[in-house]
């Protein structure tokens, strides 16, 4: 028995769907990347419009400097666990600075911010305990859910009442922590956290919000949703990452629970695993303190950036996400994933890139190409995207009058 | 929100029977059997009714809100057949 037997299926299905010849949306190589908006692919110029940098920190000067002061002075790598030999001073600065941003008591710094979802979920519930989780939260979280003892109980997406009716039905002696999101990657919408977190705090429940696509650029201070909604003084712990707008490589949590600390020693995510390299360390440290001092403008472009782009798809007659722009992300709703294939490829050809969603990463099965904005996208740039999805509809004949009746008769 | 009472007036008194509990599953399930597949307690979620993860996530929290109970989605690996959701069902209700 072949143990890739399982996956024929899979096979089969992306060979049919590439029969075309196309390029494969999940095997791209970017050549080149020039700046936080273009990249080179096939010696051919392309806007990047699908990559999470939302605050364009990656080319940053002093983000750079930062990490080649931090390469030539501490090497290329700690080759150990933060619990043995990998904590340097930079990830005990890294760790200071999350705390400065948030306004918080403890930080602790994660190799990605899919480990951070894996160990905190799974350290904080254990056997007997309860984690109720956002229906649409991401993979990490389910697998931190997975990789734990506790019951693993799902509410439906941003759905206060129905969060509500399940925390009812929990013994009230039992621990309990409510997982939810502050902007979902998938359509791009915000969670209404204020509801939520009240019903969860009447319950008697902790509270974990991961921030993964706000942080930076929502909430007056870039702190997230939970900034934005007024609950900070509520939420126990805010998970991130430094994969998005801090435009790097991986992830924390923070809080103010007087024993946060012990989780550096309980949480196996974070022990068995290597400490992120110096340099990273540096840049993420950087980066954020630039978030924190000047933030406010490209938190300005990049709403400017969201309206735009969000404003021509609509009223181009592409059936999107959310019905108003809510965060970086603009999901375009497509009928199958043969439409979005032919329409990714052919918006690679008019130059753009876009990320393919497809089940079960996307919510109702839909087949998505999804959008991520970045605050130095230029208008002219925004125009070239809106620019390239005409052209991609046409070359995959989605037919584009229903929803734009529909749009005219409101 | 802020009732305290735990009970609502129309709690029936005698819990479900096991007859009643299946037939009531059946009834939930009906709209993600697209197959149109005839049910009966062997029937299996991932194998005949060909429900994806996402659908099995939504029929549980349809079979969770009929009987009023929590199912864990954690417990799920362990029921695959009608039947066995049927008699986890009956043994939640009896706590
Ligand atoms: C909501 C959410 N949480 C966590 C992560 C994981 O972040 P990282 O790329 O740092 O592993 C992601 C990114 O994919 C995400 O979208």
């Amino acid at each position: 028995m072949d143990l890739f037997s399982k996956f024929d299926d899979l096979i089969a299905e992306r060979a049919a769907v590439l029969g075309n010849g196309g390029a494969d949306p999940f095997e791209l190589v970017m050549d080149e990347v020039v700046s936080a908006t273009e990249a080179v692919v096939d010696g051919r110029p392309i806007i990047l419009a699908g990559t999470y940098n939302y605050m364009g920190m990656t080319f940053d000067p002093d983000v750079i400097a930062a990490g080649h002061d931090a390469l030539d002075r501490f090497g290329s790598g700690t080759t150990g666990s933060r619990v043995l030999n990998g904590t340097y001073a930079g990830h005990k600065l890294l760790e200071q600075r999350l705390a400065d941003f948030y306004g918080t008591a403890h930080a602790m710094v994660f190799s990605t911010g899919y480990q951070a979802n894996l160990g905190i979920c799974s350290t904080l519930a254990g056997k007997g305990d309860y984690i109720l989780l956002d229906a649409d939260c991401h993979a990490s979280i389910y697998d931190g859910c997975a990789m734990g003892s506790a019951d693993i109980v799902r509410f439906r997406h941003n759905n206060a009442e129905d969060l509500a009716r399940r925390l009812r039905r929990l013994p009230a002696e039992a621990g309990k922590l409510v997982v939810l999101e502050g902007v979902y990657s998938m359509l791009g919408d915000r969670a209404p956290l204020a509801d939520l977190v009240r019903v969860a705090k009447d319950a008697g429940a902790m509270v974990l919000v991961d921030e993964a696509h706000a942080m930076g650029f929502i909430g007056e201070r870039g702190r997230g949703v939970t900034e934005a909604e007024g609950v900070e003084d509520q939420v126990d712990f805010i998970v991130g990452t430094f994969s998005k707008s801090v435009g790097t490589v991986g992830g924390y949590c923070v809080s103010n629970h007087p024993k946060f600390e012990v989780l550096r020693l309980v949480c196996r995510p974070y022990m068995f695993t290597a400490s992120l390299p110096p340099s990273v360390v540096a840049t993420a440290a950087e980066s954020i303190r630039l978030i924190q001092t000047r933030g406010a403008d490209k938190r300005q472009q990049l709403w400017d950036n969201s309206r735009r782009l969000h404003g021509a798809l609509s009223a181009a007659g592409f059936q999107l996400g959310t019905e108003r722009p809510e965060s970086a992300i603009i999901a375009v709703v497509l009928p199958d994933l043969e439409t979005a294939i032919a329409m990714w490829q052919a918006l690679l050809d008019a130059g753009v890139y876009v990320n393919v969603a497809r089940p079960p990463a996307t919510p109702f099965g839909m087949v998505l190409l999804r959008c991520s904005l970045c605050a130095a996208h230029r208008p002219d740039q925004i125009d070239a995207i809106v620019a390239a999805f005409l052209h991609a509809a046409e070359a995959a004949k989605l037919d584009l009058s229903g929803t734009r009746r529909a749009d005219a008769a409101e | 929100m802020s009732d305290p009472t735990p009970t609502s007036p129309d709690t029936p008194a005698a819990p479900p029977t096991a007859d009643e509990i299946y037939r009531r599953i059946c009834a939930l399930i009906e709209p993600f059997n697209k197959k149109g597949v005839a049910v009966t307690p062997q029937t299996t979620f991932a194998g005949d009714l060909d429900l994806d993860s996402l659908n099995v996530m939504d029929l549980v929290a349809a079979i969770e809100d009929e009987f009023d109970i929590i199912l864990p989605i954690n417990r799920l690996p362990d029921l695959e057949t009608v039947q066995q959701v049927a008699d986890e069902v009956a043994s939640i209700l009896k706590g």
